[in-house]
C-alpha cells in the first residue's frame, strides 16, 4: 500500500488545498466544517503561506476576492447559513471571473436549522445563491479519496475557466475519517496565465480592474452572454459521474449523490439478493448536470428512476427534467440531518418496483 | 517653459462623472499626486466602493478593484495578505464605510492590517440621491430624514475616525478637510503620510476627508464649502486623531 494516512474528511480538504498550491485560506468557524479552518491555521504559516480568520463569513468571502484578484490561488470553507453569507461575495466572484474554491459541508436548514449532515443546499448550490446570472461549478464527492482528488481538480477547474468552484459534502462527508493518499499531481490541464490579475502594473502599460459592473445594458448583457457561453463550455466538458450496477437491464435506476450513494449501495445489495436488480447513477458534477446519462438510461430502467436525497426533494427536479416524462420518477429523502438507512431505501424501492409488478 | 502643473500620472486623462462642485476630483488628484511622488504605481492596488466613487477604477491608473457595498476592506486585506509587497488604498463613502462597511473597517484596523484607507465623509449618500448616513449631522435633512435626522428615533452621528483611533492596530489616523487651499495641502500630507506608514509596514491608517455635496445638499459649491465650515467641522473636529510615530524624532 501507498502512502496512506487516516484523516478527517475536514483536515484532508486543507491538506487537499495546500497540496492544490492554494496560498491562502480566509475561513470563519461554523460547525461541521471548522476543522478545516483549524488544521489551515496550523499548517498555513509554517510553509509561508496564508491563513487568516475573517470577522465574518461575509468578509472571507470578499478577502478571497481581493486575493483571487491579485492571481494567488485562493480557498474558503464553510457550512449552510454560512454560505448564504458568503452568496453576496460568490455573486461578484462569479461576475468578476475570479477562480476560487468554496467548501460548503453542509448541514440542515433552513435557517439556523441544526449541524447534522443534510444534502438540503442543493438549490443554493446549483440554482444560485447570490444574484445574477451565474453558475458555480459544484462537486459533491462520495469519500474522502475522492474529496481530496476533487478540491485538487476544483483549483485547476477554476484557473482554466476562471470561474468559483464549490466542493460540497455533507457534514458526515466533514467528519467521518478514512485512509487518503496525497499524489503532488501535475495537471494535463492547459492553464492560461493569470495576465488579469491585479497586483500593481509590475511593468505592464495598461491597469488591471477586478470589477463586475456594466453601467451600460447592451454591455452587461454582452458579459451575460459570455459568461453563459464559458458555462456551456462547461457542461460539454466536464460533467462527472459514475454508474453503477448499469451494464444490464434493472428494475429502477437511483440518483443519489454524496454520503447517500454510499447508502444507496447497500441497499442495491440488499434488494440484489431478492432478485431485484437496481442501477446507480451518482453525479459527482451537481453542476453541470450528468442530464444525459440519466436520459440515456430511460430505456434500460423499467419502472423508472428514484432520486434519493438528504433533503426534501431538490434534486428530483433537475431527475425529472433530464427523463424528460420518457419513465416514472420517485423521490425518497430525509431531512433535518437524518441519514436514510439501506434498510429505508430498499423499503422505498420495494414499494415501487413491487407496486408495479 | 518648464512645465510647473501637469495631471499626475497615476490619473488617466479621462474626464469624470462626479457632479459639478463636488470635491471627489480634489481628493482624487491628492491620493494620485501622491502615488507619483512615491513611486509606487507599480505596485499599487485601489479598491473603488458602491458609491458616488463606484467609477474610481476609471480615473486612477493603478491596479483597481470595484468592491460590494462595504466590503472594500476585506477586499483589500485579501490583495495585501496575497501579495505583501502590494500597497493598498481602499475608497471609500461614509455609507459604504460607516454603515454597511462598519464591520470590515473596524476589524481591518484591529488586525492593523497595512493598508490604507481615504474615508470620505459629506454627511450624506451621494449616490443614490442624498439619503441619510451614518454621519448626517442631527437636525440635518435629507430624502430619509425629512423633518431632519432625529437623534431619538434615528440615533446619533458616528465620529469614525475617534472610533477607530481607539484601535491598537490603527497606526495613524487623520481628519482633514478639502474646504480650503491650505486644508488641500494639510489634507495631502496626511494622506501622504498615511502611504508612507503602510511601505513602512506600521499597520492600518486612514484619512478621513470632509467633504461636500452641492447636489444633495441643495446647495451652491459656495454655499456648500460654508455649510461644511459651519455645520461639520464643529462636529467632526480636524486633526490629528492617532498617531503612533507623534513621539518620533524627524
Amino acid at each position: 500500500m501507498a502512502n496512506k494516512v487516516l484523516m478527517k474528511g475536514n483536515e484532508a480538504i486543507g491538506e487537499a488545498a495546500i497540496h492544490a498550491g492554494c496560498q491562502c485560506f480566509f475561513g470563519y468557524p461554523i460547525t461541521p466544517q471548522t476543522e478545516v479552518a483549524a488544521y489551515m491555521a496550523r499548517r498555513m504559516p509554517k510553509i509561508g503561506r496564508v491563513f487568516l480568520q475573517a470577522e465574518s463569513e461575509v468578509a472571507a468571502i470578499n478577502m478571497v476576492y481581493g486575493a483571487a484578484g491579485a492571481g494567488v490561488r485562493v480557498m474558503t470553507s464553510s457550512s449552510s447559513p454560512g454560505i448564504s453569507l458568503k452568496a453576496e461575495g460568490i455573486s461578484y466572484i462569479a461576475g468578476a471571473e475570479l477562480p476560487c474554491v468554496i467548501i460548503n459541508i453542509v448541514r440542515g436548514g433552513p435557517g439556523l436549522g441544526g449541524i447534522q449532515p443534510a444534502q438540503s443546499d442543493y438549490f443554493q448550490a446549483t440554482k444560485g445563491g447570490g444574484h445574477g446570472d451565474y453558475r458555480l461549478v459544484v462537486y459533491a464527492p462520495a469519500s474522502i479519496q475522492e474529496l481530496v482528488d476533487t478540491v485538487q481538480e476544483a483549483f485547476d477547474v477554476a484557473d482554466q475557466y476562471r470561474v468559483p468552484v464549490m466542493v460540497m459534502g455533507d457534514g458526515m462527508l466533514g467528519q467521518m475519517m478514512e485512509p487518503v493518499e496525497f499524489k503532488d499531481r501535475n495537471t494535463t490541464r492547459n492553464l492560461p496565465e493569470k495576465t488579469w490579475a491585479a497586483n500593481g502594473l509590475r511593468g505592464r502599460q495598461k491597469h488591471n480592474v477586478i470589477n463586475s459592473l456594466f453601467l451600460k445594458p447592451e454591455e452587461l448583457e454582452q458579459h451575460n452572454r459570455r459568461l453563459q457561453a464559458k458555462y456551456a463550455e462547461i457542461e460539454k466538458n466536464e460533467v462527472k459521474y459514475e454508474e453503477y450496477n448499469l451494464d444490464k437491464e434493472v428494475d429502477l435506476t437511483v440518483v443519489a449523490y454524496g454520503t447517500t450513494s454510499r447508502i444507496v449501495k447497500n441497499a442495491i445489495k440488499m434488494l440484489e439478493k431478492e432478485g431485484i436488480n437496481i442501477g446507480l447513477i451518482r453525479p459527482i458534477t451537481l453542476w453541470p448536470f450528468p442530464s444525459k446519462a440519466i436520459e440515456d438510461a430511460a430505456e434500460k430502467s423499467k419502472y423508472g428512476f428514484i432520486s434519493v436525497e438528504m433533503s426534501e426533494g431538490q434534486m428530483v427536479e433537475d431527475v425529472k427534467l433530464a427523463v424528460n416524462g420518457k419513465k416514472p420518477v420517485y423521490f425518497y429523502g430525509r431531512s433535518g440531518g437524518m441519514v436514510p438507512t439501506p434498510a429505508e431505501v430498499a423499503n422505498k424501492i420495494r414499494e415501487i418496483v413491487g407496486g408495479a409488478k | 517653459m518648464a512645465i510647473v502643473f501637469e495631471r499626475p500620472k497615476a490619473l488617466l486623462d479621462v474626464p469624470t462623472h462626479y457632479c459639478p462642485g463636488c470635491t471627489h476630483g480634489v481628493i482624487h488628484r491628492l491620493v494620485a499626486e501622491v502615488i507619483d511622488e512615491l513611486g509606487i504605481i507599480d505596485r499599487t492596488a485601489g479598491v473603488a466602493p458602491v458609491g458616488c466613487s463606484v467609477l474610481a477604477y476609471d480615473y486612477f491608473a493603478c491596479d483597481m478593484y470595484e468592491a460590494a457595498h462595504g466590503r472594500a476592506p476585506a477586499v483589500a486585506t485579501g490583495i495585501k495578505r496575497a501579495v505583501p509587497d502590494s500597497i493598498v488604498f481602499t475608497y471609500q463613502g461614509d455609507g459604504d464605510l460607516a454603515a454597511i462597511g462598519t464591520a470590515e473597517i473596524v476589524h481591518a484596523a484591529a488586525r492593523g492590517e497595512k493598508i490604507t484607507t481615504i474615508f470620505v465623509n459629506n454627511a450624506i449618500y451621494g449616490m443614490t440621491g442624498g439619503q441619510m448616513a451614518p454621519t448626517t449631522l442631527p437636525g440635518q435633512v435629507t430624502e430619509t430624514s425629512p423633518y431632519g435626522r432625529d437623534i431619538n428615533t434615528q440615533g446619533h452621528p458616528i465620529r469614525v475616525s475617534e472610533m477607530i483611533s481607539t484601535l491598537d492596530g490603527a497606526v495613524y489616523v487623520e481628519r482633514v478637510s478639502v474646504d480650503s487651499v491650505p486644508n488641500i495641502i494639510k489634507a495631502k500630507k496626511a494622506i501622504k503620510k498615511a502611504f508612507e506608514l503602510q511601505m513602512q509596514g506600521k499597520g492600518f491608517t486612514m484619512v478621513e476627508v470632509l467633504s461636500i455635496c452641492p447636489t444633495n445638499w441643495g446647495l451652491s459649491p459656495n454655499e456648500s464649502i460654508k455649510w461644511l465650515r459651519d455645520n461639520m467641522m464643529p462636529f467632526y473636529p480636524l486633526g490629528v486623531k492617532k498617531d503612533i510615530t507623534a513621539g518620533e524624532v524627524k
